[in-house]
C-alpha cells in the first residue's frame, strides 16, 4: 500500500524560535558564526575567511560603504547589501572606513567586493536558518 | 594590486568557495564544485571580454 508523507514524518524544527533568531543574528553579525553555533565548523570557517577577505579587500581597493539614502534607489540598495555583513560593516562605518575614492582605478572593484560580500552573507544566514530548522 | 585579471581571479575564488560550501556538504565535493565554479567564472570572463573587445566604448 502506498504511503503519503505526513507532517509527523517531515523534519521537525531543531530549534526554538528564540534560538533561531539568535542563530540568524549571530550569522549576520559574524560571517560563519551561525554555522559554528550549529556545529558546522568547516563551513563556518570557509564563510568567515572568504567573506572577511572579500570585505577587507573591498576596503583596501578603495570601495565605498554606501549610506542609506532612500532618495537614491541604487545607493539605498547598495547600502542594504553592505549592511549584510553585520559587525565588520558596523565597525568600518564607526571608524569612517569605506569612504571610497571615486578616482581610484580599483573603485568599482572595491564596491563590487563589498556589495557581494554582504549579499553572500545573506545567503549564509539563510543556510544557517535552514540547518537550524532541520531542512538541511 | 591593480591587475584586472588577478582581481577577477581573487573575486572568483572567494565567491566560488562560498557557493561550494553552501551547496555541498562533503569537503571533497566542495573542492570539486568550487574548482569547477572558479574555472567557469574565469573562462566566462575571458570569453565575454574577448566578445566585447570589438565593441566601441
Amino acid at each position: 500500500m502506498a504511503t503519503k508523507s505526513t507532517t509527523a514524518e517531515r523534519a521537525r524544527p531543531a530549534s526554538e524560535p528564540s534560538t533561531l533568531v539568535l542563530v540568524c543574528l549571530a550569522a549576520w553579525a559574524i560571517p560563519g558564526a551561525g554555522h559554528f553555533w550549529l556545529g558546522r565548523v568547516q563551513k563556518g570557517l570557509v564563510f568567515f575567511v572568504a567573506l572577511m577577505t572579500m570585505f577587507i579587500s573591498g576596503l583596501l581597493l578603495k570601495g565605498r560603504l554606501f549610506p542609506f539614502e532612500l532618495g537614491e534607489v541604487l545607493v539605498a540598495l547598495a547600502a542594504f547589501a553592505n549592511f549584510g555583513l553585520g559587525l565588520p560593516w558596523l565597525v568600518a562605518r564607526m571608524l569612517d572606513l569605506g569612504q571610497g575614492t571615486v578616482t581610484a582605478v580599483t573603485w568599482e572593484y572595491g564596491n563590487c567586493f563589498l556589495i557581494v560580500a554582504g549579499l553572500l552573507n545573506f545567503l549564509v544566514i539563510l543556510d544557517a536558518f535552514d540547518i537550524a530548522t532541520g531542512r538541511k | 594590486m591593480t591587475s584586472h585579471l588577478l582581481l577577477l581571479m581573487l573575486f572568483a575564488v572567494l565567491v566560488s568557495s562560498v557557493f561550494a560550501a553552501l551547496t555541498r556538504d562533503e569537503p571533497r565535493a566542495q573542492l570539486r564544485s568550487g574548482a569547477m565554479m572558479f574555472g567557469g567564472f574565469v573562462a566566462a570572463a575571458i570569453v565575454l571580454s574577448w566578445l566585447m573587445y570589438p565593441l566601441p566604448l
